[in-house]
């Protein structure tokens, strides 16, 4: 249950909101914790949306929610507005700082507007309604007499008009209305929601060059850093010279920080950081450093024995996250089976805005300027590093270079805070592109064992997948080698019509970060499962397409009562086969597949894959010239993404997801030689490019009236698998590893 | 010392010579619209003009532009009609490549004012957009050619 609150006397009411008039706040208790007989009383949550009116009609809005590209910065304050039916050139975003006051702020997960969509649209509702009152009080008419065009309360009989900043005053007197009794607008009055002219709100200032990004932020007086870190997660320095390091013009000094013990959590790594007055020369200090540094136990990891270590533990049986049938009586019966192992390395997610922060200490306390997808981690992670109070801890989120999972994570932030500190002045830390890669939270390198027992129609009777990697989990708890988090994403729920089905995780030890990076775990369990299902098509010698929705089966709810965590998830967003089976008819109908001939070298392939709530099917078609290089003329996606706000902005996600896919499936690789990163920059990390990229990219929204789902991930998963089915389509190559570029094509 | 135009206006510069024109705008000379991505010239993110022509500003030494004219994304009158056309394609998402971006483009197009797709791909393929916002670049591009053929 929300509650929205009139707070436009109060006096703790700062910062932008605080020229406001009529300023409304609401107290939310998130919808699965609601459903889930969490506290809902007023007094248990904090407020968590703002608005505010200007007696200027200048309208504001708190986007608690971080942009790093997804437009989340944008959709939020887009719905209040439309409810409100405001006029959206006169309305103002405020940034929200880092504040638990406003709920979850944790920009990932593909959440943003799934968890706000219906407390935004009863905030603007509520200030309608009151505004509408507080004008039909003016005129002495009935409110039912009254209606709203954009900043305008209208008497519709007399055509008599009152501006918003005019009534905000009078509406500040009246009481809010029950959230039952708000008359929101029905979906065919939204001026904002799903509109095609939606664009972002930074889109100007970001064409010109005066959007702030974290790394364009200052603070006066402040010093700049460039860190040495640990090259080996752990490691301390046992000495270091910095007599040359000093030298450097602009160098000032060098600090050491502590090198950071585990639960390495978002700690800082460590490291010893060189102080200067800008930023070129700290780096070009930090190249005069001569460092020693003592062991570590993590200096044995090596990619290729790791890999042989996982795939050995993928072998055998691991902890079952979900049964249904029997596998083992199945597969004790003989008949044909079909057995396949799948491999995917680390990745990096290299945002072009490398980690960044600007942070001052003063008086105990620490106030922060940084690309962050979460404020609130910041607050913490500052906390326990300084030995300081969270709330005394100010984190001011500027727009993000990217952030893909990435910026959750601000060990960078704390390294400001902490050498300023030392220092007693602002600090400003830049990481290079060499930093970004070689001490990322990396995605999680992964292998995957699927077998199948195979039925007379060739559709599988049994199907086993077991998947191994090192968890996430493995960030806040050492010991920790399964991968819970990770289940949910691709692997406890698949979507499958199949009577016999078992899916396990096998444990294994990290040794470096490991972090979320966009869509996470989906991206190699899809890669298993899609690579896996085209596998046995091609195996039935049946088409792909008819053979994947055999698989899915007929239009039903899955039954996920297995995933107890998720319950009140899937009774918001049960898992619906007829969702899957039209997106994939959807995206094979444009793709023209089967309906065209396309040519020797070029092949189509598909997948699907439901993450974060969303369903996605996506064709890839490619060219394999005779250099064996792979070409993507071009790409067909299906979305249901249930409501969409800003249908244009979902496009261009499900655009740059292609991209972003095409990236992890042709190039990308991070190794590790004696626990050392082996990759450094674009030249030996390389991301697509705009001529290796797809031709075209064309992406079909299916219209739907379900509740939003997320958009900024879901695009990505699908896309290796099909581009992998298309290569064997072309090929006849069936290749079980990313990124294709390990294996010669021809 | 070092003289040098930037946008227009007489700069000098007495610092490290070695220092990359691209920490000179963003930490001297307080012009923060060219960006920092790689520091090698593999992304673009740095690009602005040396007396009308696409640079990468993160490799380029201080000491190798005295007496060159800088123009800068500050340096463009908006709406250019390369930004206009960014507008109207909608092509950023976090932004963050695309002054570098439209910095390259403005400069093909002062030399190729009618590229074709192939064009577009031999010279942007240097920037960089994590986003992948490529799709919407190349269309931007050619909405920007026919805006001022």
């Amino acid at each position: 249950m929300s509650v929205i609150e009139n707070v436009s006397r109060r006096r703790f009411v700062q910062g932008a909101l605080a020229g406001g008039v009529l300023i409304l706040a609401a107290r939310y208790a998130p919808r699965l914790l609601r459903a889930a007989g969490e506290p809902t009383s007023p007094t248990a949550v904090e407020p968590s949306l703002w608005m505010a009116i200007a007696s200027d009609g200048t309208v504001t809005i708190v986007a608690h929610r971080s942009e790093m590209g997804c437009g989340s910065r944008t959709a939020l304050p887009l719905v209040v507005a439309d409810e409100l039916d405001a006029d959206w050139s006169r309305v103002k975003i405020d940034q929200a700082i880092g504040d638990p006051k406003y709920g979850d702020q944790d920009t990932d997960g593909s959440h943003s507007v799934r968890s706000s969509f219906d407390l935004m649209r009863q905030v603007g509702g509520a200030g309608r309604a009151m505004l509408i009152t507080a004008a039909a009080a003016q005129w002495n008419v009935s409110a039912k007499d009254c209606t709203t065009e954009p900043h305008f309360v209208v008497h519709r009989s007399s055509g008599r008009k009152l501006g918003y900043g005019e009534l905000a005053a009078a509406a500040a007197k009246l009481p809010v209305p029950k959230t039952e009794d708000l008359k929101l607008k029905s979906r065919s009055e939204w001026r904002y929601i799903g509109k095609e002219s939606n664009s972002l709100f930074d889109l100007a200032d970001m064409v010109t060059g005066k959007a702030i990004f974290g790394m364009d932020a200052t603070m006066p007086g402040m010093v700049f850093a460039s860190i040495e870190h640990p090259p080996v997660l752990g490691q301390k320095i046992k000495s270091y010279d910095d007599k040359a390091a000093l030298k450097v013009p602009g160098v000032k000094q060098t600090l050491t920080i502590d090198t950071v013990k585990p639960p390495h959590q978002f700690q800082p790594l460590g490291g010893v950081a060189v102080i200067a007055d800008n930023t070129w020369a700290a780096f070009k200090g930090r190249k005069s450093l001569k460092i020693e540094w003592d062991s570590s136990p993590h200096s044995v990891y090596n990619s290729a024995a790791y890999r042989k270590t996982l795939e050995a533990t993928s072998q055998k049986p691991g902890k079952v996250v979900r049964n249904i049938g029997d596998v083992d009586a199945i597969f004790a019966k003989g008949g044909k089976i079909i057995e396949a192992e799948y491999y995917a390395p680390h990745l990096a997610h290299v945002s072009m805005e490398p980690p960044v922060a600007v942070a001052e200490y003063r008086d105990g306390k620490v106030l922060a300027w940084a690309p962050t997808q979460n404020p609130q981690a910041v607050q913490d992670t500052i906390a326990t590093a300084l030995g300081i109070k969270k709330e005394d801890v100010t984190c001011h989120v500027t727009l993000l270079g990217g952030g893909f999972g990435r910026k959750s994570k601000p060990d960078q932030v704390a390294e400001a805070a902490v050498l300023s500190k030392q220092l007693g002045k602002p600090v400003k830390v830049v990481w290079t592109r060499e930093d970004d890669i070689r001490f990322d939270f990396f995605h999680s390198v992964a292998a995957m064992y699927m077998k199948a027992a195979i039925g007379a129609n060739g559709k599988p009777t049994a199907w086993l997948q077991r998947s191994v990697f090192p968890p996430i989990d493995s960030t806040f708890d050492a010991t920790a080698t399964y991968g819970d988090g990770e289940m949910g994403l691709g692997w406890n729920n698949l979507p499958f019509d199949i009577p016999n089905h078992r899916a396990e995780n096998g444990p294994a030890e990290y040794h470096v970060r490991i972090g979320w990076l966009r869509s996470v775990a989906n991206i190699y369990h899809a890669f298993a499962i899609q690579s896996f299902a085209d596998e046995l098509a091609k195996s039935a010698n049946q088409d792909s397409v008819e053979y994947l929705l055999g698989l899915i089966g007929p239009p039903r709810i899955v039954n996920l009562e297995h995933k107890a965590d998720d319950a009140e998830e899937a009774k918001l967003f049960p898992l619906d086969t007829a969702r899957l089976r039209r997106v994939v008819e959807i995206a094979a109908d444009k793709s023209g597949w089967g309906k065209r001939s396309i040519g020797k070298g070029r092949g189509l392939g598909i997948a699907a894959h439901r993450s974060f709530l969303t369903y996605v099917a996506t064709v890839v078609e490619v060219e394999v010239d005779n250099k064996g290089q792979v070409h993507i003329p071009g790409v067909w996606t299906a979305v249901d993404a249930g409501t969409v706000v800003s249908p244009d902005n979902v496009r261009n996600q499900f655009e740059g997801a292609a991209v972003f896919g095409t990236s992890l499936a042709l190039f990308g690789e991070i190794t590790a030689t004696n626990g050392v990163i082996d990759q450094s920059n674009f030249n030996n990390y390389p991301i697509t490019r705009m001529n290796r990229g797809p031709r075209q990219i064309s992406v079909h929204i299916v219209e739907s009236e379900a509740p939003p789902a997320g958009v900024g991930e879901p695009g990505v998963p699908p896309f290796a698998p099909a581009l992998y089915n298309a290569v064997f389509a072309a090929t006849g190559k069936r290749v079980r590893e990313l990124p294709l570029s390990k294996t010669k094509l021809v | 010392m070092i003289r040098l135009k930037v946008n227009g206006k007489e700069s000098t510069f007495d610092g490290d010579p070695d220092m990359p024109l691209l920490w000179y705008l963003r930490d001297v000379a307080g012009l923060t619209g060219t960006k920092f991505g790689c520091g090698m010239s593999l992304c673009g993110a740095c690009t602005v003009h040396q007396n009308g022509e696409a640079i990468r500003s993160c490799t380029t030494a201080m000491k190798d532009v005295g007496g060159a004219e800088i123009t800068t994304i500050e340096g463009i009158a908006p709406m250019h009609p390369v930004q206009k056309a960014w507008m109207e394609v909608k092509v950023p998402q976090c932004g963050y490549c695309q002054t570098g971006q439209i910095m390259q483009a403005i400069a093909m197009l002062k030399v190729n004012k009618n590229p074709t797709d192939q064009d577009i791909d031999t010279v942007m393929s240097g920037n960089l957009c994590r986003c992948g916002t490529y799709s919407r670049i190349r269309a931007a591009i050619h909405q920007a050619a026919k805006e001022t053929a």
